[in-house]
C-alpha cells in the first residue's frame, strides 16, 4: 500500500494517525460496539428496504430487524431483476451465448464474456494467439478501471458525497470512448469471441489508451485527495464492518472484500491466464479489513490497472487476433471471395454454429468483485446443455450479514457500498 | 393520458367567432362573450402550463440493470447532463417525481413493485420505457421476463437500444418533452393529419 | 490441477476413509479433475476433503447444479473445491434423480453455501437436507416448476411477425 515517511505527513495528520502503517496502534479510535444484548424494554422492528430506494446498487431488497438505529438481523432477498440468462443460453449457440452472458454482471462485461470464451475454448482445446491475449488483458483492465470508477463513485454518493460520482463518471466516459472505438459499442460491445477477439484495434487506439494512461493517475490523486482524508469519510468507514478473514473464506467471499483482510488472493497472480504472468503489478492488501481498507484496495487497484495496460501497450504482439481454425472462427472476409473452405466455413459457423465435443469444465477468472467463474456442460452439439456463471456478488452478498449486524443504518449504507453488489450478476 | 391538442389556428378572432357559432342558442350574448373569453384564457394557460411541465421533468431514481448504467450517465454525467433539459433532480421517493424512466429488465417479481411505484407517483406523470428490455423483451424471451412494461403501464417514449446511448435517451426525453407541450412530432402521421390511412391489422 | 494420478489417490483416500460405494467414478477430461460421488456421503466427502485430507481442499469455489436430461440419474450437483496453498481445484459431483432429490447440505462445512444451495433447490428442485432456510431464491416464493431443468419450457411471448400477427392474441384480447 502506500509507502509514505510519517514525517511527510503534517503534524495535523499525523497524530490523528491516519496512515495505514499506524492502524490500530491507538486505542480510541476504535468503533464504539453496540452492545450485543437486547434489553428487555425495547422493541424490534422489522422494515423493509425495498427493492426500489435510492442506494444506487440495482434492485435489493433487504429485510432489517431493527432495535432504535441499530440493525439487528438482515436477510437480502434478491431474485427482483432475474433474467433466465442461463437458460437462455442453452437455446443459443455458442456464439450467441456470449451476448446473453455479457449482460449479466453489467459494469464488468468483459469478464463475463471472457469467463465464458475461456470454458468453452478449454472445452475445444483452442490456442488463443498472443496478440489476442494482449488484447483481451487490456480491455478487460480498462473495464477493472471503469467499474471501480463507478463502484467507487456510487458508494461516495450514497455516503452523501456527491461530487465524487461526477469526477469518476467523467473518466469512465473516457474509458467508453475506448471500448466505442475498439468494440463498437460502450457497453456489451460483444469484442471477445471464442478464440480470440472479433477485430483488431483500430489504428489511433493505442495513441488513445497511453494519452488515458498519462492522464489517469493525476486523476486518481485528485481523487484520493477528496476522500481519503475526509474527516466525515473516515468517521463512516473506518473500524466499520469488519469481518474476519476466516470468515469470509468460509462464505466463500473473494475479491477486494478478502484483500482488504490482508489475504493477498489474485487468480492473476495465483492462476494465471491470458499471459497475466508476463505481466508486472502489484496486489494490494488492506490491514483491517474495514470498509475504509477496501475503498482504497479498490484505489490501487486502479493503479495497477493501468501499469498492466502500459505493459500490455508496450509488449503487444504481432499476429493473429484470433484462432485460425476455421471450424472455431469466422475466416477473414476476403478469403471468402477465393476460397470455398472458407465460404463453407463461414456458412456452417454462422447458421450452425461450432459443435463442442461432449464434457464439462469450469474456469474462474478474477473479476472487479471475486471469482467469477464460468461452468459449461458441453453435449457435442452447437448449443451448450448447461450454463453456469459463478458470480462474485451472490457469494459476496452472504457477508452482507456479518457486516451489518449490530451497526447503525447509516453504516449498512456504507456496508452495501462498499460490498459492491451488481444485481445483474446476482439474479442473473 | 390525454393529450391536449391544440389546433385551432392562432386568430383569435376567428377562433371566437368559431365558438360563437357552435354555441349559437345555448348561451345568452353576455355570457357566450364571457365563455369564449375564458376558454380562451384556458387554452393559453394550458399552453403555459405545458410548457412549464415539460422543461422541468424530474425523474424518478429507478434503475434496474444495465440500462440503468447509461440512465445515471444521461442523468448525472458530466458529459450528456439531462439537468439542462430541466430534469435537474432524480428525486427519490415516487410522490416527488414527474416521470420513471423504466431502464432495464423487468422481471416477473419486479413488475408489480413498478406498478405499485407507478401508482404512487401523482399526476400528471410519464413512462420513458428506456432500453429493448423494457419495452418488449429484448433478447431474453423467457419465463422470467415481463415482455415490454407496457403490458403494465402506460409508456409514452420507448428508447431502444442495448443499452441506448446516453445522447438516445437525452432524445427521448426531448421527444417526451414535445408530447407534453401538445406539439406532438411524433410520426408523420399526426404531421400531415393522414387520418383514414392507417392500416387495418 | 491434481493430475489424473493425483485424481485417482484422491479417490482412494476417500474410499479408504469413507468406504469402497462412497466414490462412483473419476473423470479426468482437459486437466480438470472431477470425483463422482453418491449423494448420501457428499456431505462426508467434501468436509473430509476440506478438512482431515492431507491435501486439503479447503475453499468452496462454487456450488452449481445442471440437469443432464435424458441420461439418468438426471440432476446433478457439483461442488468446486480449491486448494489456496496449492492453487488446484477438484470437482465434487453427485448425481440424483428427480423422484428422489434429496443431497445432504454442506452449510456447517462451508457457510457461502447457502445461497448456492438454495439456488440449486430454485432451479432443479434438489433438497438439501439439513439447510436451514430452504426456499426459493430468484424465482418468486410461489413459483411452481424448476425453471432450469430441460424438460421445463423456455417460456416467453411468440414474436410477431407479418404472417403470423392476426393469430397471435394481443393481451388487451
Amino acid at each position: 500500500m502506500s509507502s509514505r515517511n510519517p514525517l511527510d505527513v503534517p503534524y495535523r495528520e499525523r497524530e490523528r494517525s491516519i496512515t495505514l502503517e499506524r492502524m490500530g496502534a491507538d486505542g480510541d479510535e476504535q468503533a464504539p460496539q453496540y452492545g450485543t444484548e437486547v434489553e428487555p424494554d425495547t422493541e424490534l422492528f422489522t422494515i423493509n428496504m425495498g427493492p426500489h430506494h435510492p442506494a444506487t446498487h440495482g434492485v435489493l431488497r433487504l429485510l432489517l430487524t431493527i432495535e432504535g438505529e441499530v440493525v439487528r438481523d438482515l436477510t437480502p432477498l434478491v431474485g427482483y431483476v432475474h433474467t433466465g440468462i442461463e437458460k437462455s443460453c442453452e437455446d443459443q449457440q455458442y456464439w450467441k451465448a456470449i451476448t446473453f452472458v455479457e449482460r449479466m454482471d453489467y459494469l464488468s462485461y468483459y469478464f463475463n464474456a471472457m469467463a465464458y470464451c475461456m470454458v468453452v475454448e478449454t472445452l475445444l482445446d483452442e490456442e488463443v494467439p498472443p496478440r489476442a491475449q494482449y488484447l483481451r488483458v487490456i480491455h478487460l483492465e480498462l473495464n477493472r478501471i471503469a467499474s471501480h470508477l463507478f463502484s467507487v463513485g456510487t458508494s461516495a454518493l450514497d455516503l452523501g458525497a456527491m461530487s465524487m460520482i461526477f469526477y469518476t463518471l467523467r473518466d469512465r466516459e473516457l474509458i467508453l470512448d475506448l471500448f466505442e472505438m475498439s468494440g463498437g459499442q460502450r457497453m456489451h460491445p460483444r469484442y471477445f469471441q471464442v478464440g480470440g477477439v472479433v477485430e483488431d484495434i483500430p489504428p489511433g487506439f493505442e495513441a488513445k489508451v497511453r494519452g488515458f494512461i498519462r492522464a489517469m493517475p493525476a486523476r486518481i490523486d485528485q481523487y484520493e485527495a477528496i476522500l481519503d482524508k475526509n474527516e466525515i469519510f473516515l468517521q463512516r468507514m473506518r473500524h466499520v464492518g469488519v469481518v474476519s478473514r476466516e470468515q469470509l473464506l468460509g462464505l466463500g467471499v473473494t475479491g477486494p472484500l478478502l484483500r482488504a483482510t490482508g489475504d493477498p488472493w489474485d487468480l492473476r497472480k495465483a492462476a494465471p491466464y491470458s499471459s497475466y504472468e508476463h505481466f508486472d503489478f502489484k496486489i494490494p492488501v488492506g490491514t483491517v479489513g474495514d470498509h475504509y481498507d477496501r475503498y482504497r484496495v479498490r484505489m490501487a487497484e486502479m493503479r495497477e490497472s493501468l501499469r498492466i495496460v502500459e505493459q500490455a501497450l508496450d509488449g503487444l504482439p504481432e499476429g493473429p487476433y484470433i484462432t485460425s481454425n476455421r471450424k472455431v472462427a469466422l475466416p477473414p472476409r476476403d478469403e471468402l471471395a477465393t476460397s470455398m473452405e472458407a465460404l463453407i466455413h463461414h456458412f456452417k459457423l454462422v447458421t450452425e454454429g461450432f459443435r463442442v465435443p461432449p464434457g464439462e469444465a469450469y474456469v474462474a477468472i478474477e473479476s472487479p468483485r471475486g471469482e467469477l467463474g464460468c461452468f459449461v456442460v458441453a453435449d457435442g452439439s452447437a448449443k451448450p446443455a448447461r450454463v453456469h456463471m459463478r458470480d462474485p456478488s451472490f457469494v459476496n452478498l452472504q457477508s452482507l450479514k456479518p457486516m451489518g449486524e449490530n451497526t447503525l443504518i447509516a453504516d449498512l449504507i456504507a456496508s452495501i457500498a462498499m460490498l459492491d453488489p451488481i444485481l445483474g450478476g446476482i439474479d442473473r | 393520458m390525454t393529450r391536449q391538442k391544440v389546433a385551432a389556428p392562432d386568430d383569435l378572432r376567428i377562433r371566437q367567432l368559431r365558438a360563437q357559432q357552435m354555441l349559437r342558442g345555448d348561451l345568452p350574448e353576455e355570457d357566450l362573450e364571457q365563455y369564449v373569453l375564458e376558454r380562451v384564457l384556458t387554452t393559453t394557460f394550458e399552453k403555459a402550463q405545458n410548457w412549464a411541465r415539460a422543461n422541468a421533468p424530474w425523474p424518478l431514481g429507478f434503475g434496474l440493470a444495465c440500462c440503468a448504467i447509461e440512465m445515471i450517465t444521461a442523468l448525472a454525467g458530466p458529459r450528456n447532463d439531462l439537468a439542462r433539459f430541466g430534469a435537474e433532480v432524480t428525486r427519490a421517493s415516487p410522490r416527488q417525481a414527474d416521470m420513471i424512466i423504466i431502464s432495464g429488465r423487468v422481471s416477473i417479481k419486479m413488475a408489480p413493485v413498478i406498478r405499485r411505484i407507478y401508482d404512487q407517483m401523482l399526476e400528471p406523470k410519464w413512462v420513458i420505457s428506456m432500453g429493448a428490455c423494457a419495452s418488449s423483451a429484448g433478447m431474453f424471451n423467457n419465463y422470467a421476463l415481463v415482455a415490454g412494461v407496457d403490458k403494465f403501464l402506460p409508456v409514452d417514449v420507448y428508447v431502444p437500444g442495448c443499452p441506448p446511448r446516453p445522447e438516445a435517451l437525452t432524445y427521448g426525453v426531448n421527444k417526451l418533452q414535445a408530447k407534453i407541450k401538445g406539439e406532438p412530432d411524433l410520426s408523420w402521421r399526426e404531421r400531415y393529419h393522414a387520418e383514414g390511412t392507417e392500416e387495418v391489422a | 490441477m491434481p493430475d489424473g494420478t493425483g485424481l485417482e489417490l484422491i479417490a482412494q483416500r476417500v474410499r479408504a476413509r469413507l468406504g469402497e460405494s462412497s466414490v462412483t467414478g473419476t473423470a479426468y477430461y482437459r486437466e480438470q479433475a472431477t470425483l463422482e460421488v453418491e449423494p448420501r456421503s457428499v456431505r462426508d466427502v467434501v468436509t473430509f476433503l476440506a478438512r482431515e485430507d492431507d491435501e486439503p481442499f479447503e475453499f468452496l469455489a462454487s456450488l452449481h447444479g445442471c440437469d443432464y436430461y435424458p441420461a439418468e440419474p438426471r440432476l446433478g450437483v457439483h461442488y468446486q473445491l480449491m486448494s489456496r496453498a496449492r492453487v488446484e481445484r477438484l470437482n465434487v459431483k453427485t448425481r440424483v434423480s428427480v423422484e428422489a432429490p434429496t443431497v445432504p447440505s454442506v452449510v456447517e462445512t462451508f457457510p457461502g453455501a447457502n445461497f448456492q444451495e438454495r439456488e440449486v433447490y430454485d432451479f432443479f428442485g434438489v433438497i438439501f437436507d439439513g439447510h436451514p432456510d430452504l426456499r426459493r431464491i430468484l424465482m418468486p416464493e410461489d413459483y411452481e416448476g424448476f425453471p432450469q431443468r430441460r424438460d421445463f419450457p423456455m417460456g416467453g411471448e411468440d414474436v410477431l411477425f407479418t404472417f403470423n400477427e392476426h393469430k397471435v392474441p394481443r393481451w388487451y384480447e
